[in-house]
């Protein structure tokens, strides 16, 4: 089960509370994971990677294992401790605004 | 028994106010989609029950929001507004050419006759329609298409599309206005568009008096006389009594002709409102006092409305879809600015008084009355 805790803004607009779980067939990749993300909850489309480009919104990283994974290609796998469960993928929205 | 709802978009989340239609107490509900910015927010004329809303985020992108209970209960909807084939460029603020890109939803515009179609104006300039309840967003790109179009410059707040009216009278007839490009109009249900901005004279632009590159901030009508344009240009008030071919100022003696807002009394289509603002660099009322004019001869001839707003230290904006009129048989005039007060006069604009003072900087106002 693969482990993914949510901004809270985005959070409210799936209607969920703390961390979701996933179960992704054969290898879990970043862009697989945000299929499944988008496919359980489609009010998150967009909100996370362009619709169209398939791009990442500026504005967001991707954490996990204490690595930014934020430029990892789509199709690359995801750390091992993330796709056994033992570490959650971190949506991030950026800190800034003042 | 009469009963309005305003709808009210800020900067972060909606509000929605309700009252009897004698509009003296009021009930607050909010914040929606708290922390959000909620540029527009409209109901459906064929169903008041169902509603609009464009939520929006530097963060998360965008979200239409959609209410069939009246605003108890929303549903997110479609939120891909894909511009048609190659999107091609519009200028830059320095003049290069620069990519068509959506960034946001300003402005929902609901169709007369039907809750399940509605009009999307967007950042960057485009029209959108949905025939399904938002679900799908299908670009009307003739108007993008225009050959005016690599022309387009965004203004200040970028090259939105904005402004969406609707004929009543005339069922292919819309008209839409966009910063910086202008109004333009189209016939034929949005297949087709024409720039209608002769007459307007926009000195800081090469020339004055370009087929398009105006900054038109705001256009209004009344339904009973929809070929009867009225619109606050950057500087200047503008009306056309040929549904847009020619403009004439009837700025007259308002203390200064810049501005956002400008709407038409429910009853009496030469009665007009706007909220001057000191100037294009100084988004504030003149000497600090929020003052509304009234025009009851169609421009030109205006007056003061103040009483029950601060006249003296203040220097709020109101924003071009923050004021709208509601139908009761005193008509209803309503404001929102960008320091959170959402004024309310009962009387046409005699008087004043606010329904809440600290909301959250006011993007839009719409309203809706329930006879």
């Amino acid at each position: 089960m693969i482990r993914v805790q949510l901004p809270a803004h985005l959070r409210t607009l799936a209607g969920v509370d703390g961390e979701l779980g996933f179960e992704i067939a054969g290898r879990a990749t970043q862009g697989g994971l945000l299929d499944a993300i988008e496919a359980r909850y489609p009010m998150l489309r967009g909100t996370m990677r362009d619709q169209v480009t398939r791009r990442r919104r500026p504005f967001l990283r991707f954490f996990a294992c204490g690595r930014d994974l934020s430029g990892e290609s789509p199709e690359a796998p995801l750390p091992e401790a993330v796709a056994a469960g033992r570490e959650p993928f971190l949506v991030v929205g950026a800190i800034s605004g003042g | 028994m009469s009963e309005v709802r305003v709808l009210v978009g800020t900067r972060k989340g909606a509000f929605i106010l309700s009252s009897d239609g004698k509009r003296r107490n009021w009930r607050v509900s909010g914040p929606l989609f708290g922390g959000w910015e909620i540029y527009h927010m409209k109901g459906s004329p064929a169903d008041p029950d169902r509603l609009y809303a464009s939520q929006s985020s530097g963060w998360f992108g965008q979200v239409v929001q959609r209410s069939n209970d009246g605003g108890r209960t929303w549903e997110a909807v479609g939120n891909l507004f894909p511009y048609d084939g190659v999107p091609g460029t519009h200028q830059w603020y320095d003049g290069s050419p620069h990519p068509w890109e959506f960034k946001r939803v300003w402005h929902l515009e609901p169709s007369l006759g039907d809750p399940d179609s509605v009009y999307a104006g967007v950042e960057d300039a485009a029209l959108f329609r949905s025939a399904d309840g938002g679900k799908t967003w299908r670009e009307l790109s003739g108007l993008r298409g225009h050959g005016s179009g690599p022309r387009w410059m965004p203004g200040a707040g970028g090259m939105c599309l904005h402004t969406i009216l609707l004929d009543p009278a005339n069922p292919g007839r819309i008209f839409i206005a966009i910063s910086a490009a202008g109004a333009f109009r189209s016939d034929d249900a949005g297949g087709t568009w024409k720039p209608i901005n002769r007459g307007l004279r926009s000195e800081h632009i090469p020339d004055p008096a370009a087929e398009v590159g105006h900054c038109v901030h705001r256009i209004a009508m009344h339904p009973s006389r929809p070929s009867v344009l009225f619109m606050q240009k950057h500087w200047d008030i503008m009306r056309s009594d040929d549904a847009g071919d020619t403009w004439r100022e009837v700025s007259g003696n308002l203390p200064t002709d810049f501005g956002f807002p400008i709407e038409v009394h429910a009853h009496e289509p030469e009665t007009i409102y706007v909220v001057p603002i000191k100037s294009d660099s100084e988004h504030y009322p003149p000497e600090g006092k929020l003052r509304v004019y009234r025009s009851r001869t169609g421009g030109n001839e205006w007056e003061a409305l103040s009483r029950g707003l601060p006249q003296e230290d203040c220097y709020v904006n109101v924003l071009r879809d923050a004021m709208a009129v509601d139908s009761l048989d005193e008509c209803g005039v309503y404001f929102g600015t960008t320091g959170g007060q959402l004024y309310a006069s009962a009387d046409a604009g005699d008087n004043w008084a606010p329904i809440v003072r600290d909301l959250p900087a006011v993007l839009s106002v719409e309203v809706q009355t329930f006879a």
